[in-house]
């Protein structure tokens, strides 16, 4: 079997408005050095898929720029690779195909050309809100072994966990694991089965499955290609048992980062066997614990220079803090510059941010304070 | 069609590096960790791209396996060019007999035809040994005003260590009257740094008349330099100040990695301008535990501190266990100290394992010597490795 990937950069983008801003899901900043992309990236190269087309809609720069030639993934080939694939508009045509997409079967029909394109018969799909490390292998083999139309990833959550709110599509199967409904979430209890949102599709259904939706003048691509065709096409579903954190709100991304201050959730995201997770070379120097500075239960990137105290928080590349601050429970972006004497608990500072000596910040965990991109507080 | 480039550097890479040994039985000594996440060859090579060199001939000959791999493509410097770019240069077979590298001017002899084929104007030769950042251009426009045949760089050193190096005595107009290799009576303190600039034509004529004397080491500081300043040619000194260090033995390498800790370190390494680039594996952020203690120290991507970090630089994927104490050390990387096992004053190369209750040296004020342990040996539990002493895997070593 074969198969070529397809991201989904923005399709959840509105969860996290303070993030999203000025850049897309997929480069959202996570866990001290990486972007959100970069886990479905490395899961697809991992696995052996390496021609991954990336759906863009806006916001894109930052993406491009993390992405560059794809180098950092080994995805800078002449076959294959990484394919960017931004809105294909075309100048004074009225109809549907030249038009701004807005969901991802629109996306998926925009992109039906890359689609048409590929050798390969089997299509990974993923999307940019989910944290975890997807071995794809067994999935493709169990793909192949039920002679499915459509493979679904689930993962098990706890439930009243931040991963599963109100949109959250919990699949029903039989005993072979075969889809039988896809029903909202209604406030089940203990462990809840739910839809990663990486799913593999047959190409060819794929490509048959949304332009017979798209004539139909369907939306949705789960409710209208997935739930419609439960009974006509084979849809099975593989349960994934790593880590797994969905960011849906800032609360959720606050909580899916702490997460990984905790040594086997790091072990379950990070170290599973010949898994790695790629992201962009920066070249920053090992982080300097200047004489004076107190470091407790906390990751931290390289290039930063640490003076004062940071107690269980997450620090970016290139983070300074100052003399006398103390940081507790926040989340520093990339750059960030924490002046002298500060103080903050439960903040998340964007890239860039600097906190003038002798401010004090606090937020809660259920609503952390979060300080824009390049601010001066 | 090539395409000239104006300079060329041509990278010594091919010295053992004996006195480092334990470090250097597997791994030429260009290619030993230093400051965590790099190789020692990362300081010349980002230099040369940061001053606008392109085209770098890396001269290997003694153990270059890891230093073959590690530049690999050279695409971490961006030395990954159509036109250009990184080259390994081995010894090789020609059509005449094949030699080994019989010296530094040798390596270099061997190799002029890399030199023809950019059409190079200068030639920028430099040792893969030593940790400085210095701009290459500001001495290529030096030599280029001067007209000189040769330039080389010159670092001012205090006057009781001056016998140690290569001195160089100078007129007021920086050129050079006198080259003396270890003097016993230094008359000067501008010390070589090992970085020529020649212009090419003189270079090759001064090259392959050192080929056919057979009374020549084929060395740059012992022949070609006296030879070309007893010919008269204009051979001027080139100043440098700022940091540079020859590390070529345990207890300078041991030093040069200290200096860059410290509130402000005598070796900087957080200019954006000047980044040291390197090719480094994709490790998660650094974790330092709940109970951690880590003072004075650079840590860098994968490790793990749940112990005590003192003093200390340490590479990737170093993992510190609980009571586990590491001071004054210099870790490169993947290397496990188990849980209450005391690291003081000591080099650790890469993949070495410390188990448990495990001692190595003695605190920094007591012991004999920097202690050694080279790569991929295990320290079993509650054994105990004596102050200076230097450890390294000789049965794999024979083995080879």
């Amino acid at each position: 079997m074969t198969a070529a990937g397809l991201i989904f950069s923005n399709i959840h983008d509105a969860a996290v408005p303070e993030l999203t801003g000025r850049r897309t899901m997929a480069s959202i900043p996570f866990a001290g050095r990486y972007r959100l992309i970069d886990f479905a990236l490395s899961s697809m190269v991992n696995s052996g898929v390496t021609k991954v087309g990336i759906i863009t809609h806006y916001n894109y720069r930052s993406l491009l720029d993390h992405l560059g030639n794809g180098k950092d993934w080994d995805l800078a080939r002449r076959q294959g690779g990484i394919k960017i694939l931004p809105p294909f508009i075309t100048a004074y045509d009225n109809t549907t195909a030249g038009r701004l997409y807005t969901t991802r079967l629109e996306a998926l029909m925009g992109v039906m050309n890359f689609i048409d394109h590929c050798p390969e018969d089997t299509i990974v799909l993923s999307d940019c809100d989910v944290i975890c490390n997807v071995d794809l292998q067994p999935v493709m083999a169990a793909h192949e072994r039920t002679g499915a139309d459509i493979t679904l990833v689930t993962a098990d959550v706890p439930a009243g966990e931040n991963a599963i709110d109100s949109h959250a599509e919990v699949p029903v199967t039989d005993k072979d694991g075969r889809l039988i409904d896809i029903a909202p979430y209604a406030g089940q209890t203990g462990t809840v089965t739910i839809c990663t949102d990486i799913l593999l599709v047959r190409r060819t259904y794929l490509r048959q499955a949304v332009q017979s939706a798209v004539s139909h003048g369907y939306r949705s691509f789960y409710r209208d290609v997935v739930w419609r065709n439960r009974e006509q096409a084979r849809i099975f579903t593989y349960g994934y048992d790593g880590f797994f954190a969905r960011v849906n709100s800032l609360a959720s991304y606050f909580s899916a980062t702490m997460r990984l201050l905790d040594h086997d959730e790091r072990v379950r995201l990070f170290y599973r066997h010949d898994q790695p997770i790629f992201t962009k070379i920066r070249n920053s120097a090992p982080t300097r614990y200047v004489p004076g500075c107190r470091v407790t239960g906390s990751l931290v990137a390289d290039g930063c220079i640490i003076e004062g105290t940071v107690e269980n928080s997450v620090l970016f590349r290139g983070v300074k803090v100052g003399r006398g601050a103390v940081v507790r429970n926040a989340i520093l972006m990339q750059d960030t510059v924490v002046g002298d004497n500060t103080r903050l608990s439960c903040v998340i500072t964007d890239k860039n941010a600097v906190i003038r000596d002798g401010r004090e910040l606090c937020g809660h965990e259920t609503l952390p304070f979060y300080i824009d991109k390049g601010m001066t507080v | 069609m090539f395409k000239k480039k104006e300079c060329v550097a041509m990278l010594l890479a091919g010295g053992q590096g004996s006195r480092l040994y334990a470090l250097t039985a597997k791994t030429a000594k260009p290619a030993v960790t230093f400051g965590g996440k790099y190789r020692i060859i990362d300081f010349t090579l980002s230099n040369c791209v940061h001053s606008g060199i392109d085209t770098v001939g890396v001269l290997t000959q003694y153990q270059p396996l890891a230093l073959n791999e590690y530049i690999g493509t050279g695409l971490p410097w961006d030395l990954d060019r159509n036109l250009g770019g990184v080259r390994i240069l081995p010894p090789y077979q020609a059509k005449k007999g094949a030699d080994w590298y019989r010296g530094t001017a040798n390596a270099i002899y061997q190799n002029l035809p890399f030199i023809e084929r950019y059409n190079a104007e200068y030639v920028l030769v430099l040792s893969g040994d030593h940790i400085y950042r210095m701009d290459y251009a500001k001495m290529l426009a030096a030599h280029k005003k001067s007209g000189a045949a040769c330039t080389v760089a010159v670092i001012e050193v205090p006057i009781e260590e001056a016998s140690r190096f290569g001195i160089m005595t100078t007129d007021e107009e920086n050129r050079i009257v006198k080259f003396t290799e270890k003097p016993k009576h230094p008359d000067s303190t501008k010390a070589s740094m090992g970085i020529y600039i020649f212009t090419r034509d003189v270079l090759t004529k001064y090259l392959k008349a050192d080929a056919v004397d057979p009374k020549s080491e084929n060395d740059f500081g012992k022949n070609i330099i006296p030879t070309m300043l007893a010919a008269g040619e204009i051979m001027m000194a080139y100043p440098f100040s700022g940091y540079w260090k020859d590390v070529g033995t345990i207890d300078s390498l041991w030093q040069a990695n200290m200096d860059i800790l410290g509130k402000e370190p005598v070796l900087p390494l957080y200019d954006d301008e000047w980044r040291i680039l390197s090719r480094h594996e994709n490790a998660p952020p650094q974790y330092i535990g709940e109970d951690a203690v880590v003072e004075n120290a650079s840590i860098t991507e994968g490790c793990e501190i749940l112990g005590t970090v003192r003093n200390s630089v340490l590479g990737e994927n170093v993992r510190v266990m609980a009571g586990a104490l590491v001071e004054d050390a210099v870790l490169m990387g993947d290397t496990y100290v188990g849980a209450g096992a005391v690291v003081r004053y000591a080099v650790i190369d890469r993949g070495v394992r410390i188990e448990a209750n495990a001692t190595v040296g003695k605190p920094k004020t007591e012991a004999a010597g920097i202690t050694v342990i080279g790569e991929g040996v295990c320290v079993a539990a509650g054994e105990t490795v004596a102050d200076g002493a230097i450890v390294y895997d000789e049965e794999k070593e024979e083995a080879k």
